[in-house]
């Protein structure tokens, strides 16, 4: 089809080599294609050469956050403090969920700190491509440095509220840090393996599809009640529901709950007293699963579409 | 957005009803490439005459193709651009899934329509047309920043963009905006920290460095812009009404630079509406209309034709 076109256009380039369709004309001279998705591999590579990109577009989006409110960067430390009040007073005095749980503000903090991890980061990934379009449709990129970066910049402030929460929690149990504290940048980071992977699959499915943004806290909130953030899934499924063991192993089984029972195995001593600090089996192997299953497929997917991100 | 829109009412017209069918029939000119929207032969329409490669412009050096447009087509998809028969209620917008009539508001702009040409070392080429004949949209198709509908664009190395929406981050300094748009290109920090000096000396921005993007008039974000991208050596560089907002001085500065990159065997591309600047720079000049090639060759030619027509 773009035969007659093709000499046309060399005609007017020059009239050079007569009748040569410009593909071949491409690749006589070793031309390739302007936009090409390099493969797997290389495009881990080129990701890894943007790190400081990455980092330094991270860091530049939580220093402007706070830019115009007074009180600055302290927003860090207040957003989360304040948080955890809420919940406090929402969950643990009103409703009264702490009747069957022990220390249970360090029960709730814990659970909430760690799911609003995943689900900020899962928020913020959904929009990473469809905000940065002009920076997209501007410069040259590996796409999937947005989404890292915006869970990069997720993950800088989770080191600010895990400080808030470590106080909170030892003020509550008054148990002080011990060797099983070390499991605890393990755990975060397998979080936050499973967080890039799940950052990076919304980002391509929010690229193309508008409603996802309106839809997600649908979604998180539903996640946020299956992941027993603020009550014993055990509990309230089998003993007080009555509902088969399985249910609640299945739920137990969901990436947050799995990150949650873990963190607060090592946190908070009396949490599960067949196990001591030790999570069971079934959490720590859940736990590693999603992590890896989420990294690998995250970025597979994301790269699948590469070269369309543009498009809008 | 504006620009889009101002395409998008454009485009509309003549947009046939079966997407499917935009590809194998844009417009009238169908089996006639490159032609207007014009019939044929009248208005004064000027063909473009084949050169003869003596007649090529004189300071291009021997022909390596450095970017060569293969029957490009871009079709853009647009949001939220509901016309006046669909008003955005919750009413129409439940008929309008129920009739199955696809995505919401969403419109697509067919914004080029089978341009082709090819592109040699140390070429400079500007390219004119009126607002939403699909200049940016082809610069941006060449950069590999938009993907192609229909047909290829085929470079050498890696085509940088430079334009007025290569905004970085509005509430960020400028000092900032310089390192991440560095890091956005792909230096390292030790490129960095050596080009940052260069960088601001070459904006003219002095002490604004220090203050928020966002404070900056927008001649001072274009010369800052511009400052930043053309930091690194490219082999092609896309520079879209980057210039506009310069004042005189760094018109000039820009343009010695432009032709530092010709020299170093590099092609650019340059969108102006100021096309005093175009005549000054290139050695060539395309011209769009709505989104297919009206006439390409010599500067004056096309100029004369374009300030005719």
């Amino acid at each position: 089809m773009s035969q007659p076109e093709s000499a046309v256009a060399d005609a007017q380039a020059g009239g050079r080599s007569g009748q040569e369709p410009l593909a071949k004309l491409a690749k006589r001279y070793g031309l390739r294609r302007a936009i090409a998705r390099p493969r797997f591999p290389v495009y881990l590579r080129q990701l890894w050469e943007r790190r400081h990109f990455i980092l330094t577009y991270a860091t530049s989006r939580n220093v402007s956050k706070y830019n115009r409110s007074a009180l600055g960067q302290l927003w860090q430390v207040l957003t989360p403090l304040l948080n955890a009040a809420i919940y406090f007073l929402m969950f643990g005095l009103i409703l009264g969920g702490h009747k069957n749980i022990e220390h249970y503000p360090a029960f709730l903090l814990t659970g909430m700190f760690i799911f609003t991890y995943t689900q900020r980061t899962v928020t913020a990934g959904a929009k990473s491509i469809s905000s940065n379009l002009s920076l997209i449709r501007a410069l040259h990129f590996p796409r999937a440095s947005l989404p890292l970066a915006y869970t990069i910049q997720e993950l800088q402030q989770l080191a600010i509220s895990m400080g808030v929460l470590f106080v909170l929690v030892i003020a509550d149990t008054r148990e002080w840090p011990n060797w099983y504290w070390l499991m605890i940048p393990v755990v975060l980071l397998l979080q936050t393996m499973f967080n890039i992977g799940a950052g990076l699959v919304v980002a391509r499915l929010g690229a193309t599809m508008r409603d996802l943004n309106q839809l997600l806290p649908f979604i998180t909130r539903t996640w946020l009640y299956a992941s027993g953030v603020f009550f014993s899934i055990q509990d309230k499924v089998v003993d007080s529901a009555g509902l088969p063991q399985w249910v609640a192993n299945v739920m137990y089984l969901n990436p947050a709950a799995s990150y949650i029972e873990w963190m607060r195995e090592i946190l908070i001593s009396t949490h599960n007293k067949q196990f001591g600090h030790h999570p069971p089996p079934m959490v720590w192997m859940s736990c590693v699963f999603w992590a890896v299953f989420a990294l690998c497929f995250g970025f597979w997917y994301f790269w699948r579409s590469e070269e369309r991100y543009g498009r809008g | 957005m504006a620009e889009l829109t101002k395409e998008l009412s454009q485009v509309k017209g003549d947009k046939p009803a079966v997407p499917g069918e935009d590809v194998a029939a844009p417009g009238k000119g169908n089996g006639t490439p490159n032609t207007g929207k014009s019939a044929p032969g009248t208005d004064g329409q000027v063909r473009p005459q084949p050169e003869t490669p003596g007649k090529r412009p004189l300071d291009v050096p021997t022909g390596t193709p450095t970017v060569i447009v293969d029957d490009l087509h871009i079709v853009y998809r647009v949001y939220g651009a509901a016309s006046e028969s669909e008003k955005g209620n919750a009413v129409n917008a439940l008929t309008r899934i129920l009739k199955r009539q696809g995505r919401p508001q969403m419109k697509e702009v067919h914004a080029v329509k089978g341009v082709t040409f090819v592109a040699y070392h140390g070429d400079a080429i500007g390219i004119v047309g009126r607002n939403g004949s699909g200049k940016s949209t082809l610069l941006r198709a060449i950069a590999g920043l938009l993907p192609p509908h229909e047909g290829a664009v085929y470079t050498d190395g890696q085509p940088s963009l430079l334009g007025v929406n290569a905004a970085l981050m509005r509430e960020l300094t400028g000092e900032r905006n310089i390192v991440l748009g560095c890091y956005a290109m792909g230096m390292t920090p030790a490129e960095v920290r050596e080009k940052y000096q260069d960088i601001v000396d070459f904006s003219g921005i002095d002490e604004f460095v220090q203050l928020p993007m966002s404070t900056y008039s927008s001649g001072m974000g274009a010369r800052l812009r511009f400052a930043i991208s053309s930091a690194k050596t490219h082999d092609v560089l896309l520079i879209d009404e980057a210039l506009a907002t310069g004042d005189r001085e760094f018109r000039k500065k820009s343009q010695e630079r432009i032709r530092q990159i010709r020299e170093s065997a590099g092609t650019v591309f340059l969108v102006a509406h100021d096309l005093r600047v175009i005549e000054e720079t290139c050695n060539r000049v395309i011209w769009l209309h709505k989104g297919k090639i009206k006439m390409d060759g010599d500067p004056k030619e096309v100029l004369a034709a374009y300030n005719k027509g």
